[in-house]
């Protein structure tokens, strides 16, 4: 249940904020210099980072989430126990996965 | 095979409805989720792996087919699959007729003007504008 609803709220995040920042970022790619500066000082504002923060782990919540989906699209894992589990998993592995995503991003293995 | 024979649930329904292709829509979702899965992780790998997140570095990456094409796919499939998730939202919180009507078709004028920006935006990139 909480599984499910997250799957829209993350699903609905990444609809609005993702793409408009996605779409941001590519036009200040194309624009060039002072447009993409502009985009790179707005993403490491404090408030950029907890929004770039929040949208990593929506992606992988709706991924893991939507995997969930696509295996119950086919008819299985209903069964309670294995669908509790997959759904408990979707929300360690995101949390997982958001942290990996950031310790890559800020270098933490090199 | 007639409708109804299918031994699956998509097939028992596919070319029913008031439109006939109510099943092909449902199917039509699914495959398009299954490719955002990849070019999901395409994107998030690929971000990773740039040496640096600079404008250079970017637009060059973006210029090179390699880049570019995954691209173009995963901001057509991603606002498509958007359009396709908000749509279903809309249906179950917005009850008003008027207000569905309304909403719905912000929702489409928003995502096509939006993607055609992002995509215009690939194209400055690649061939140099």
């Amino acid at each position: 249940m909480l599984v499910s609803i997250l799957h829209r709220v993350t699903g609905s995040a990444l609809s609005v904020a993702g793409l408009a920042i996605l779409t941001w970022w590519l036009w200040a790619i194309a624009d060039g210099g002072p447009s993409y500066d502009r985009f790179v000082e707005y993403a490491l504002s404090p408030l950029g980072i907890a929004v770039l923060v929040g949208l990593t782990w929506a992606f992988w919540q709706h991924l893991l989430s939507g995997i969930r989906h696509l295996v119950m699209d086919i008819g299985a894992g209903f069964e309670l126990r294995i669908n509790k589990l997959f759904a408990v998993l979707t929300i360690a592995g995101s949390l997982f996965l958001t942290a990996l995503t950031w310790a890559i991003a800020l270098g933490v293995f090199q | 095979m007639s409708r109804g024979e299918s031994s699956t649930p998509l097939g028992k329904v596919r070319g029913l409805g008031s439109a006939h292709h109510g099943g092909e829509h449902w199917l039509r979702e699914r495959l398009n989720s299954a490719a955002m899965l990849f070019l999901g992780l395409w994107l998030v790998v690929s971000l990773l792996l740039l040496p640096d997140l600079g404008r250079d570095t970017l637009g060059e990456w973006l210029a090179a087919p390699s880049g570019a094409v995954p691209m173009i796919l995963f901001v057509i499939l991603a606002f498509q699959h958007s359009v396709d998730g908000l749509k279903v939202v809309i249906d179950d919180y917005v009850h008003d007729e008027a207000n569905r009507l309304l909403v719905t078709g912000l929702l489409y004028f928003a995502a096509i003007g939006a993607g055609a920006l992002a995509l215009f935006s690939l194209a400055a990139i690649a061939f140099g504008a």
